[in-house]
């Protein structure tokens, strides 16, 4: 289990990593944290022919608030900030309480400490954390590469199993979290076999609520249900106008379980248990983000 | 008592096999099979030899008359009507694989990345043939054969019978009748396998690193193998990182092409198996299954056991029938069953060798007699630790001869045991009383899903045939011990050594332990069974009396004393009564040893002697496991609440050695139970080869276990020990099945196999409504 | 293109200079360039645990990066805990010893990796915590509750409460 040869490049600044990338074209990997990277460079899944070691590009790694002057801004979140990072920030816990609830079932301490926040969202893994939690949160991707920069909103960003909107050449290169509206409530949960693994099935809902507490906008998606994360749109419309109720939960979950997702069967977990996860976690999930969207009026 | 060799392993000193490091050494890289059977038509080489940094490239047809099968590890007992076939594996593959994994070339190279790279560059040509996978299947007429010269897969066939079975069962209230399954894991220690040799040629000596659990036996085989006198081999097994069994073979392939090649190519050769290699190289264990029957009287006493299984021997069966005899034979368990008709087929497929991993085929009788007392229990109305508590062997029983062949060839005999307090203490400890009849209710009724479940087990441990030492006192004082039987963490440096100091009087720490190394000592067979404190000890304690008796001796004639008044303590030997007085035992040393002068006749220099112990029979240990669960049966997660083990092996040595290996031997059992599974296709691909998918219970996934010693020692040996390496893995699937399906009672669901999953859990749910 | 690449490190407090190839694991450098063969290897693909070391005090799979990856930066393996000699233990190696914790010892390194950060994150950490920080290290042997036992003896508290 060792990787086969590549060139190797450490580009100190982003221009640079982007030129690097042009010239080496399809042959060529970014390499951020590196801890799905190198595993599979380990098993010989991956053989890249050169890679862009962006662990030397300083300006990729940062949390900073966004002003958009009206004080409630994006939380931006550099591609190349490590995962553990993201965890230990109070601009996280404060602005993007789902992301920093979710954080800690990535993995283990040790791959936070090299894993990077743009390296799990290009990476893709249906089963990953991230793709699901910015999805859920609406998040908008910087890429950027030789030639240009675009922005793409996280709906757009996913496009099957390990496949993304990056073409060759570009980066990821910022995470653009939106503020919460006032009256909403976050919720994260998962079920994994052992503490720290991939989930068998993962759920991330954001839901806002009126004055009197009947839901205005909810956001449900899944992790380990499909080809990428899944947005549930049916069990969102299940919640439209609606107050808490334990119908209304167990409603939201059936219509999740049966409309929204078509999981797959694997070693772990057979389709039905999948369905039968994504019913239980998305009642128990709502139920939490719904009670702490009562607790946040502002 | 803290163990002697921890200082090492905690600083990172502790020498294991991967990091042996010599000059010129070359490294090892094997290309290995992608099919699980396929006709090899040509293995092309040539541009592997090639590439720069390659060495050698070795195929079968390299190999000359050095390509033999391997030895029929162990030779299965003299049962009555027995059918064996002995297929041994091959050093590398030549004109068929058999498991995907199993080794076609090796590649010598100066570095392991080297020859990985040249791995690609083998061409391998091979007609795929269907894989025999499902032991069922494999017995069916037309089915393709793993070993063609054979008429079919059937590795072994044996029956053992023990009174009429047929009569019980015309006597019986009840026939308790299901099929059980357990299917297949993977020893994983945290150590990959590894092997380095290095060939001297002035010294015309050869020395090997081999994560071995038996290095002699590895040191004979290779001198026969490679033409050597045995003392020009000499195997270390240095700290090996966590045996289970699997690390005990003879021979892997690799064990014997590494120092074959060193040898030829006059560089140290190192190899070391890397953790996708480990789970398609390294042996495996658990695939059975099982149509059981007990027939039981109404008062719930058990008149009889029928059991029929097939037992998954792998690709090739150089371990002979230990896995599934032990099976057979554990199945009869701590109680008085008076008649057992056991039969078991053993099957070739294209998956990797059985051989014993931690439990080594126990695990499954105490299933199936424990599953089948559950649902007796059931069916009768009576309390499950109640229908045990009435079948369990009286003290005045023993010695108990159950009149079938153990694996090692003797009557499976029970030498001592006193079960029910065993029971008793069990069911103390859990609280089982209270909370069958407080608690649970109580639980139950707020919808919470709780379970208890307690299960016993004996288990045969401490076989032959024999293990030896020496003890040498040096003129420093300190006392040198040296075994043949290596240590994967079983603490046997530290047991050893305090069972030489209490005999020789001196404290255990001034006790320098040598095992696993043939240059110290020659003689032995090996760490297996759970034999290591029993017979190894023995034999260290035996070696220590004789020391003891020389010491006495000689100090009697120095101090003018009787022997009998003499007093060892403290590292010194002196008059009763007179501390202060007497002679260091260095001080004797070397008045043992003088340099000019005249001895008495008959005299032997030096106060050293060797000593060795083969048991008659095994000593049989046993215990009980009680545990609490709570299930959601809306997600099927599993918690333990509670884990508890009374045990008895004999006389303890070391409490705090005993209880570790009860504590890694439940965390194995629950990893069987609940985490781990060698998931194969129908094709035999292994789906889920690396410990990403293959699931190691983390510290999270365990309970922390409450343990209670019980003493009853056995009189086959001088220290009165019974083994206890296993003993923690052998009841846990049988326990868990119980306590889950206890706290799942209003779901209706039955289990009858190990491992569960979450997944599995949830599909029985289903199936059951 | 020169197949090698330089990398400068310091390990417990020593400075090594190499060329190596890019694609050397640097569990395989510590191992076996710097002969450092406390860090172990288990599995090569970062679950196991055993290769843990620290780079810059934070834990991290030395079976996850390359070698040339911690040019100039500052490693620490079970090597640079006690005192070069290894007489003298750490604290937590010596409650490791006190609580056997450890069996065939070859996760202990990594264990032991592990756990100097989180302690001093968390001198005081509960049973829970304790476990779930050890999750990402596998140990065959010991069940992990010597393990457990070990860290709340290194933290002063009284071992295991039950058993
Ligand atoms: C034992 C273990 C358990 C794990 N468990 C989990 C888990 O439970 N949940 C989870 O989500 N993850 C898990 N991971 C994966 C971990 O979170 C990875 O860190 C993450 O998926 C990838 O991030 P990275 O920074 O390491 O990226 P790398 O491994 O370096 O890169 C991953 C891929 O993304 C590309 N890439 C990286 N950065 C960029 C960029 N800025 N722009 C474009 N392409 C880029 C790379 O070229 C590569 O193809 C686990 C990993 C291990 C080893
Ligand atoms: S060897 Fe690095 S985590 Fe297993
Ligand atoms: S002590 Fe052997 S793996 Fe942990």
């Amino acid at each position: 289990m060792k990787p086969a040869p590549f060139d190797y490049f450490t580009p100190a600044t982003l221009d640079e990593a982007l030129a690097l990338l042009a010239e080496h074209g399809a042959d060529a990997k970014p390499l951020a944290g590196g801890q799905s990277l190198i595993p599979a460079m380990n098993f010989r899944l991956a053989r890249p022919a050169a890679l862009v070691d962006l662990n030397r590009v300083g300006e990729l790694s940062y949390i900073r608030s966004e002003r958009d002057g009206r004080g409630g801004g994006a939380t931006a979140i550099g591609a190349m900030t490590r995962q553990r990072a993201v965890e230990r920030s109070e601009l996280v816990a404060r602005a993007a309480p789902l992301l920093a609830e979710a954080m800690p079932s990535i993995a283990h301490p040790q791959i936070r400490n090299r894993g990077t926040v743009g390296g799990s969202i290009a990476h893709a893994d249906p089963s990953a954390e991230l793709p699901a939690v910015m999805l859920a949160l609406e998040a908008r991707f910087r890429a950027r590469s030789a030639t240009g920069e675009r922005s793409v909103p996280a709906s757009e960003f996913f496009k099957g199993l390990l496949e993304t909107a990056l073409q060759p050449g570009e980066l990821l290169v910022e995470i653009a979290v939106p503020p919460l509206l006032p009256r909403s409530g976050t919720a994260f949960l998962e079920l994994a076999r052992r503490h720290g693994d991939y989930a068998l099935v993962g759920v991330a809902a954001v839901v806002t609520l009126d004055a009197r507490g009947r839901c205005t906008a909810a956001r449900i998606t899944f992790l380990s249900v499909g080809d990428g994360p899944v947005l549930a749109t049916e069990a969102g419309k299940t919640l439209a106008g609606q107050a808490l109720s334990e119908e209304l939960l167990r409603a939201a979950a059936d219509a999740a379980a049966t409309r929204d997702v078509d999981p797959p069967s694997d070693i772990h977990a057979s389709a039905a248990y999948r369905r039968q996860l994504v019913a239980v976690l998305t009642r128990r999930a709502l139920a939490r983000a719904f009670e702490r969207a009562e607790g946040n009026p502002s | 008592m803290r163990r002697s060799e921890d200082a090492r392993l905690l600083t990172g000193r502790a020498l294991f096999v991967d990091d042996v490091r010599l000059d010129g050494m070359l490294h090892v890289a094997f290309l290995r099979s992608q099919h699980a059977h396929a006709r090899l038509t040509s293995v092309d080489a040539s541009a592997a030899r090639g590439r720069p940094g390659v060495v050698a490239v070795y195929t079968a047809a390299d190999l000359g008359d050095y390509w033999r099968p391997g030895p029929l590890l162990v030779p299965p007992p003299p049962i009555a009507g027995l059918v064996f076939n002995p297929c041994t594996q091959v050093p590398l593959a030549k004109d068929k694989v058999r498991h995907v994994g199993e080794a076609v070339a090796m590649v010598v190279a100066e570095s392991r990345y080297l020859a990985e790279d040249a791995l690609d560059d083998i061409v391998v040509e091979a007609e795929p043939l269907p894989a025999v996978v499902d032991l069922e299947a494999a017995l069916a007429p037309g089915t393709p054969r793993v070993h063609e010269h054979l008429p079919s897969n059937l590795a072994a066939h044996a029956v053992q019978r023990k009174g009429d079975y047929a009569r019980a069962k015309a006597r019986a209230h009840a026939i308790i009748k299901r099929r059980f399954r357990y299917d297949r894991g993977a020893s994983a220690a945290i150590e990959n396998r590894a092997v380095a040799a290095h060939w001297d040629q002035r010294a015309e000596e050869l020395t090997v690193w081999d994560t071995t659990q038996a290095p002699i036996p590895i040191r004979n085989g290779l001198a026969q193998l490679l033409g050597l006198l045995e003392s020009q081999v000499r195997v270390v097994a240095p700290y090996v990182g966590g045996g289970f069994g699997p690390k005990i073979m003879m021979f892997y392939p690799e064990e014997v092409l590494v120092p074959w090649a060193a040898m030829r190519l006059g560089r140290p050769v190192k190899w070391t198996e890397d953790r996708q290699e480990n789970f398609f190289a390294t042996t495996q264990e658990r695939g059975q299954i099982h149509d059981a029957e007990l027939a039981v009287a109404k008062d719930g006493t058990v008149l009889g056991v029928k059991d029929v299984f097939l037992h998954d021997t792998g690709a090739y069966d150089p371990y002979g029938l230990t896995v599934p005899i032990n099976s057979q034979c554990t199945l009869l368990g701590p109680y008085d069953i008076p008649s057992y008709e056991s039969e078991f087929t053993a099957v070739f497929t294209n998956k990797t060798i059985v051989t014993p991993v931690r439990g080594a085929g126990r695990q499954h009788g105490v299933f199936v007699i424990e599953r089948l007392l559950d649902f007796a229990a059931r069916e009768l109305g009576i309390d499950r630790a109640e229908i045990r508590r009435r079948n369990l062997l009286r003290p005045d029983q023993f010695p108990f001869n159950n009149d079938i062949l153990f694996q090692d060839s003797a009557p499976l005999t029970y030498d001592s045991g006193d079960y029910e307090p065993a029971l008793d203490a069990a069911l103390k400890a859990i609280d089982y009383g209270r909370f069958v009849r407080e608690e649970q209710p109580r639980l139950r009724a707020a919808g919470r899903h709780v379970g208890i479940g307690v299960v016993c087990y004996v288990e045969g441990t401490g076989i032959g045939p024999y293990e030896g030492a020496r003890v040498t006192v040096e003129p420093s004082g300190r006392v040198r011990l040296a075994t043949g039987v290596g240590t994967q963490g079983q603490g046997h440096f530290t047991v050893f050594a305090q069972i030489v100091a209490e005999v020789l009087g001196v404290d255990a720490g001034e006790v320098h332990v040598v095992t696993g190394d043939t240059r110290e000592f020659h003689w032995g067979t090996g760490t297996f069974a759970s034999r290591g404190a029993v017979v190894a000890g023995s034999a260290c304690h035996a070696a220590a009396v004789a020391v003891r008796a020389k010491v006495l001796d000689l100090a009697s004639r120095e101090l003018e004393a009787a022997a009998a008044d003499l007093v060892l303590d403290g590292g010194r030997v002196h008059v009763r009564g007179d501390p202060g007085g007497g002679l260091a035992l260095g001080a004797l040393a070397l008045k043992a040893n003088p340099l000019r002068g005249a001895v008495r006749p008959g005299t032997e220099p030096g106060l050293e002697a060797t000593a060795y112990f083969g048991p008659d029979r095994g000593s049989t240990a046993n215990g009980v496991h009680a545990m609490v669960v709570e299930v959601d049966p809306e997600t099927a997660q599993v918690e333990i609440k509670r884990y508890v083990v009374v045990h008895d092996c004999g006389r303890v040595i070391n409490p705090m050695i005993v209880e570790g290996q009860i504590h890694g031997g439940v965390a194995h059992g629950i990893g069987n139970a609940f985490y781990e599974q060698l998931v194969y296709d129908e094709e035999g691909q292994l789906l889920n080869a690396s410990f990403m998918d293959y699931l190691l219970p983390t510290a999270t996934d365990v309970p922390n276990v409450e343990t209670t010693h019980r003493e009853t020692p056995s009189p086959l040996n001088p220290v009165g020990a019974k083994g206890v390496g296993e003993a923690g893995a052998i009841p846990t699937g049988a326990l868990f099945a119980q306590a889950v399906e206890d706290a799942l009672a209003d779901t209706g669901v039955e289990i009858r196999e190990i491992p569960l999953s979450p997944n599995r859990l949830f599909e029985l749910m289903q199936e059951a409504r | 293109m020169d197949p090698h690449a330089n990398v400068e490190v310091t390990v417990n407090g020593v400075r090594h200079r190499r060329a190596v190839e890019p694609r050397l694991l640097l569990s395989d450098f510590l191992r076996h360039e710097l002969g450092l063969t406390g860090t172990h290897v288990g599995c090569e693909h970062g679950v196991c645990g055993a290769c843990t070391v620290l780079l810059d005090g934070d834990a991290v799979r030395s079976c996850l990066m390359f070698a040339v990856q911690a040019d100039g930066h500052d490693v620490t393996t079970v090597e640079g805990l006690s005192d070069g000699s290894g007489e003298t233990l750490h604290p937590l190696q010596a409650a490791f010893r006190e609580a056997h914790g450890l069996q065939c010892g070859f996760c202990t390194p990594g264990v032991l990796m592990t756990l100097v950060p989180f302690l001093r994150e968390h001198p005081d950490p509960d049973e829970r915590q304790i476990r779930e920080a050890l999750s990402g290290n596998l140990c065959r042997c010991t069940g992990y509750q010597n393990i457990v036992a070990a860290v709340r003896l290194a933290c002063g508290a009284p071992s295991s409460p039950r058993a």
